[in-house]
């Protein structure tokens, strides 16, 4: 590597393998590497000595895997940012009968322009994460670069990207989004990585139990509506039963309604003003028309009448789709084929081939 | 790159006359104290030899010393050893601190009024000095024990030590100091400054991370806090780290034999870095100033920088600096010390940012050339975050 080719690269670590890979890569490649975590609430209910936070295990494992690499190794201390941005409207959008989707929330608001704003501070020219998408330069001089899915199909990632400000896309790298997950692991352990076979993390990170509902009563109170019981109604506006708050359930859900059914019921939508959730049969579940809300455009904005691919759900396929209207902060889009299941809350994004042009919230 | 190390009070380098010392007990000379046979009696005399040596430091005794495990562990043993001694006494238990202590005689202090204590936190002016008036008022309380930091270790304040024991002693308070930073920098005696208890440690003088102490007035009752053996006067069962006493005994004699010289070169450096810096940064404030200071410390407040990243912007400069108290995670903390001269806010007010703060600490190899790199990289590094104005959402982008 020519000296004008090493850059200054501060690298999201999470303590995971792909990102512990991502910096091993960098550092490979010669560039001045900067591992940085952040720390992002406190795990801990009990007040007092015991913060427990300050011995997260995603911080002990990045921090050991900088070792290996000799890099240096810091903790971001962004509770405040992350509450504001990623929890708040995760409990603002369960309690307007949405599914939220945190991780989105967190690439856009916190993980990558605060860290981009921190790593500035410290002489980075870019910040790199491991997610497996891959940015390609721009197309004609002076024009942005581009987010791509990552090689990996079953692993693509650049469905959580497409909330990521615009002006940040010249200072993205995603050094895994060449390699496949097996690829990523082999190299971590022939470097002897500590987190080569750490399993992926499924969970919501600042929910460790897992249970949202609880963590819900928590920041609502459990006598929110949300989490009050209420009534299960058809389409036709048929009671049939009671279920628990309608924060407990999402679309799609089986579980949670009840036995007793004359056939095979599915949340269809909640009614957050009347506690209502609304069920039906599995026919009923499929939608053609997708509505997004809160947009993002990292690459040109599509125009009424184009032919698009949407994909509503990470590791699901993207779906053929037209745009019927957009504005300002409304996108309509009728897919050719219905889809099950479409989540308002959830995020749908927005390709052209395997380019990410955008998204927004699903309403 | 040339590093910097500017955080000895953080901790210091082993002195090489120090492992030379604790060498011979690590291997050949390795027998447990409380033996009866001759490995036992040869550590023993060791052990015996830097009680002895330690006392003779302080002014002390030699029955008069306890080995701890650190300076911590001394600290908990003084502050919520004390308390518990008088709640077994049935009466009521008040315990008296400064705002400014450090977290080994805070935590205690809390605990204790976990167990039922009455904690009376003792205010501080703007440069950490305590207020004489409102220790007069926690005595005339009547506490179990007094605890104040006889050097601040962010700051460097320097309390009115004399004043402050002398006010204890004559009203038959047990008094507690913790001079962790203060040994080996200003003249530390108990036979001259009448403490019930102080705590010293090994690490922060040129001796080993491990071990500390507490002086332990003659009749100051006390309860251990852990159980086990009958060492220490039962005051700190385990077998002693015989090493470490020796490596505190013989770094605590060099510091304060070379105390007043290094003390005076030390404290010109130190003068040398913060006038520089004064002038080369605008809108810099010094913590502290204005009061007697520790003459290693220097903690200053520059406004309009972030406070995580200066220090790990000047890490990548090479140039070891603290700020605070850092959490085990590495996340920066705010300072209850700045906090409680008005230097900070204890919850952070996001529309006015306190300013960043950096201590410096300087030591026995610290030069004149270090200081003035210091002076000359730090405000470049303040500039650019400077430029990089947190408003900024991606940083000047």
């Amino acid at each position: 590597m020519s000296r004008s080719d090493r850059r200054t690269i501060l690298v999201a670590m999470s303590g995971g393998v792909d990102s512990s890979v991502a910096a091993a890569l960098l550092v490979k490649a010669g560039h001045r590497v900067i591992g940085a975590t952040m720390k992002t609430f406190c795990y801990s209910d009990t007040p007092g000595p015991s913060r427990t936070c300050c011995g997260l295990e995603g911080i002990m494992d990045a921090r050991a895997v900088c070792d290996t690499l000799g890099i240096p190794h810091y903790v971001f201390d962004l509770e405040e940012e992350f509450t504001r941005a990623v929890i708040d409207d995760f409990v603002t959008e369960y309690a307007a009968g949405r599914t939220p989707n945190p991780c989105v929330r967190c690439n856009s608001n916190t993980k990558l322009p605060d860290l981009l704003r921190k790593g500035r501070m410290l002489g980075a020219d870019a910040v790199a994460t491991g997610h497996y998408a891959r940015i390609s330069p721009p197309e004609e001089p002076g024009g942005a670069p581009r987010i791509r899915r990552g090689l990996d199909a079953r692993k693509d990632q650049s469905y959580f990207l497409w909330g990521v400000p615009k002006a940040m896309l010249p200072y993205l790298e995603f050094p895994v989004g060449e390699l496949t997950k097996s690829e990523v692991r082999a190299m971590a352990r022939e470097l002897g990585l500590a987190t080569a076979d750490k399993p992926e993390s499924q969970e919501i990170c600042f929910v460790p139990t897992n249970d949202y509902t609880d963590f819900l009563a928590q920041r609502l109170g459990s006598d929110h509506p949300a989490l009050s019981p209420g009534a299960l109604v058809t389409t036709t506006g048929e009671v049939i039963g009671q279920h628990g708050g309608y924060a407990r359930y999402t679309v799609g859900q089986r579980k949670g309604l009840g036995g007793g059914h004359r056939r095979p019921l599915y949340v269809l939508g909640v009614r957050p003003a009347t506690n209502e959730v609304v069920v039906g049969s599995n026919d009923e579940l499929y939608r053609a028309d997708v509505t997004l809300a809160d947009l993002n455009w990292l690459d040109t904005p599509p125009v009424p009448g184009e032919r698009v691919k949407v994909q509503v759900r990470y590791r699901a396929r993207a779906v053929d789709a037209r745009v019927i209207s957009i504005g300002p902060d409304r996108v309509q889009l009728e897919l050719d084929e219905p889809e099950r299941a479409i989540t308002p809350g959830q995020s749908g994004a927005v390709y052209r081939d395997d380019i990410l042009v955008g998204g927004g919230r699903i309403r | 790159m040339d590093e910097i190390y500017m955080d000895w009070a953080a901790t210091s380098p082993v002195r090489p006359e120090v492992a030379e010392a604790m060498a011979p007990y690590l291997a050949d000379r390795f027998g447990n104290p409380s033996s009866v046979h001759r490995w036992g009696r040869a550590a023993r005399a060791a052990l015996e030899e830097a009680r002895e040596r330690l006392a003779a430091v302080l002014g002390a005794a030699r029955r008069e010393i306890v080995f701890t495990g650190s300076g911590t562990e001394a600290d908990n043993l003084a502050v919520l050893g004390r308390a518990r001694a008088v709640a077994r006494s049935g009466q009521r238990v008040i315990v008296a601190c400064t705002a400014i202590e450090h977290k080994a005689v805070l935590e205690p202090a809390r605990q204790a009024a976990r167990e039922g204590a009455e904690l009376l936190v003792m205010a501080v002016d703007e440069t950490g000095r305590l207020d004489l008036g409102a220790l007069d008022e926690a005595l005339a309380a009547g506490p179990a024990v007094v605890s104040v930091q006889w050097g601040n270790n962010e700051i460097g304040t320097l309390q009115p030590i004399d004043e402050v024991a002398d006010r204890c002693r004559s009203r038959g308070i047990t008094f507690h100091s913790d001079a962790v930073q203060a040994l080996g920098r200003v003249p530390v005696r108990v036979d001259r400054t009448p403490c019930d208890l102080l705590t010293v440690s090994a690490h922060k003088l040129g001796g080993p991370k491990g071990v500390g102490a507490l002086y332990v007035r003659e009749g100051t009752e006390l309860e251990a806090l852990i159980f086990g053996g009958g060492q220490e006067w039962e005051l700190r069962p385990g077998t002693q780290n015989v090493a470490g006493a020796v490596g505190l005994a013989v770094a605590a004699e060099l510091a304060v034999a070379e105390m007043e010289a290094e003390s005076a070169r030390i404290g010109a450096l130190r003068d040398r870095l913060e006038s520089g810096l004064r002038e080369r940064i605008d809108g810099l404030v010094v913590h502290g100033a204005g009061a007697p200071r520790l003459s290693h410390i220097l903690n200053v407040g520059i406004p309009g920088v972030d406070q995580e990243a200066i220090l790990m912007a000047l890490d990548l400069e090479g140039i070891a600096v603290s700020s605070g108290s850092a959490c085990q995670s590495g996340a920066v903390e705010a300072s209850h010390v700045l906090v409680a001269i008005g230097a900070a806010h204890a919850t952070p007010d996001p529309d006015r940012p306190d300013p960043a703060s950096i201590r410096f600490s300087l030591g026995r190899t610290t030069t004149s050339e270090h200081v003035d790199r210091v002076i000359d990289r730090v405000p470049e590094v303040v500039k650019r975050l400077r430029a990089l104005g947190s408003n900024d959402l991606f940083g000047g982008l």
